[in-house]
């Protein structure tokens, strides 16, 4: 890399990662958490006995999955004024992203309850606990540590997934990359080094998710 | 028994429909012996075509121990899992002396499950501790979340508990540091905890290795010795014959036979009984 090119690197470097850290993450963190809920609701839903609760729940995942994200964003950014639903670019991104996430972690949720051997629910239920509480206080612990493995690879395909966003001019990390790279026409170094950036976002994310991982292994024998 | 005669009933429970816990941390309430805690008439139940439980009638007294023996798939779990609202009967009625009365056939409400379940608690064949949380806090679970007991109280309640059967140096440990036996002695005291009138047991040693078995039945013997009452389902037909107050035979979901242990074990008047019996006595011959 010749010096003007090292310089564009070092210049465009914390531009790049402020796109990330006041888009690209707030983005991902806030439709994560609002995924989560809907996908406990969806998998709550899934599981139970009535049959117009599963059903619901089952369409709702078979379209998500079914169809792709930027697909869904368009439709929700660009497709909704026609019905006269305008809605800005960030409130846009986090509708889609949360419906997505729920989508794809009702599964991951339902099935780390299924995980949980029945004599869990029924030595709550002996105890005098309602089936709420049990599901509380016995179940969804346990699922937790099942299910933190599968919703961190969840949340760091999301954290890539919000470049997405900048589709429908939203400003992250992507667009920050773009807008650089189109005005100093150096495509193939500023596109690397959006990629570095995110690789180090990443980064950080996994360590995060060992350090839970230790957390919720506490209590099983390794 | 007339509401007058309940406010003057000794043995009537608290609130919540237990008694107060005694002095001594394993010691039932003090109540009557012989007055019938809980009586079961035509109890029915099928599992789509199969027929498990074809009309079981069941009367256990206070401080008695009843056991059911049988081959597997007699239906014995299903008898005990349908005491503690683990399993509900087609038909047949469930009555505890001082409530509830249920009648399956007419279907049971949410709140009948419950004030059943107030009634007894459940020692399971696998002890079902929960693995995310420590001894202590298994044991207290019940009391504390359900049955609001003040927290301190709980603890100290426990510990005594826990003492009494050789586990206070396991309070703090998870369920997956334990020995089987010893996971098995924080189930029967996470049991004891609730201070049920009735001790339920799912065939609470036979998940456990040979030289374990010896150490959960010493507490069950116990816990008989002391008064508890209890309705026991084993394989363990030498320790039955010790504990038992009654015991009753079931094959096919039927009681075939039910008497003083001497009796059914010493001089069975049913073909079937005999025939178990040959089998797990003398197996070989």
């Amino acid at each position: 890399m010749d010096s003007s090119g090292w310089q564009l690197f070092l210049d465009s470097f914390w531009p790049i990662v402020w796109g990330g850290l006041g888009g690209t993450i707030p983005l991902a963190l806030a439709s994560f958490a609002i995924g989560i809920v809907l996908a406990l609701v969806v998998a709550l839903m899934r599981i139970s006995k009535n049959r117009v609760l599963s059903g619901v729940a089952r369409f709702y995942v078979s379209v998500i999955r079914g169809t792709p994200l930027l697909v869904q964003l368009f439709v929700i950014f660009y497709g909704m004024p026609a019905v006269g639903i305008v809605l800005d670019p960030w409130p846009s991104a986090i509708i889609a992203f949360s419906l997505n996430v729920g989508g794809y972690a009702a599964e991951i949720i339902r099935a780390a309850i299924l995980s949980v051997p029945k004599g869990q629910w029924e030595a709550g239920y002996t105890i005098g606990m309602s089936s709420g509480t049990t599901l509380r206080r016995i179940i969804l612990p346990q699922a937790a540590r099942v299910s933190v493995p599968p919703l961190s690879n969840t949340f760091i395909s999301l954290v890539k997934d919000t470049s997405l966003a900048s589709l429908i001019l939203v400003t992250e990390l992507f667009r920050v990359s773009e807008e650089i790279a189109a005005f100093s026409q150096e495509f193939m170094l500023i596109y690397l080094e959006a990629a570095l950036i995110y690789w180090l976002f990443c980064l950080v994310l996994s360590s995060g998710q060992s350090a839970l991982e230790r957390r919720l292994d506490r209590y099983v024998a390794v | 028994m007339s509401p007058s005669e309940f406010e003057q009933d000794p043995t009537r429970s608290d609130a919540a429909g237990r008694r107060p816990a005694a002095g001594d941390p394993l010691a039932p309430g003090a109540t009557p012996d012989d007055a019938v805690l809980l009586t079961a008439r035509g109890i029915r139940k099928s599992f789509g075509e199969n027929e498990v439980l074809r009309s079981i009638d069941l009367e256990v007294r206070r401080g008695e121990v009843v056991v059911l023996i049988g081959p597997s798939g007699s239906g014995k779990t299903t008898v005990l899992r349908s005491l503690n609202g683990l399993e509900t009967p087609d038909s047949g009625v469930l009555d505890f002396d001082g409530g509830p009365e249920l009648d399956f056939a007419a279907g049971i409400t949410k709140q009948g499950r419950v004030a059943m379940r107030d009634r007894s608690a459940m020692v399971f064949q696998q002890h079902n501790l929960f693995p995310h949380m420590t001894v202590l806090e298994n044991v207290i679970e019940g009391p504390v979340r359900v049955q609001r007991v003040p927290r301190a109280r709980a603890i100290a309640d426990a510990e005594a508990l826990l003492e009494r059967v050789g586990l206070s140096d396991k309070r703090d440990a998870y369920p997956f540091a334990l020995s089987g036996g010893q996971q098995q002695r924080v189930g029967i005291v996470r049991a004891l905890a609730l201070r049920p009138d009735l001790l339920l047991f799912d065939e609470p040693t036979s998940a456990l290795d040979p030289e374990l078995v010896g150490e959960v039945l010493k507490v069950i013997k116990e816990l008989a010795d002391e008064g508890w009452t209890m309705v026991v389902v084993t394989h363990e037909l030498g320790f039955a014959r010790q504990v038992a107050d009654e015991v009753l035979f079931m094959d096919g979901g039927v009681v075939v036979e039910r008497g003083a242990p001497k009796d059914i074990f010493t001089n069975p008047a049913e073909e079937r009984t005999r025939r178990f019996l040959d089998r797990i006595l003398r197996p070989l011959d």
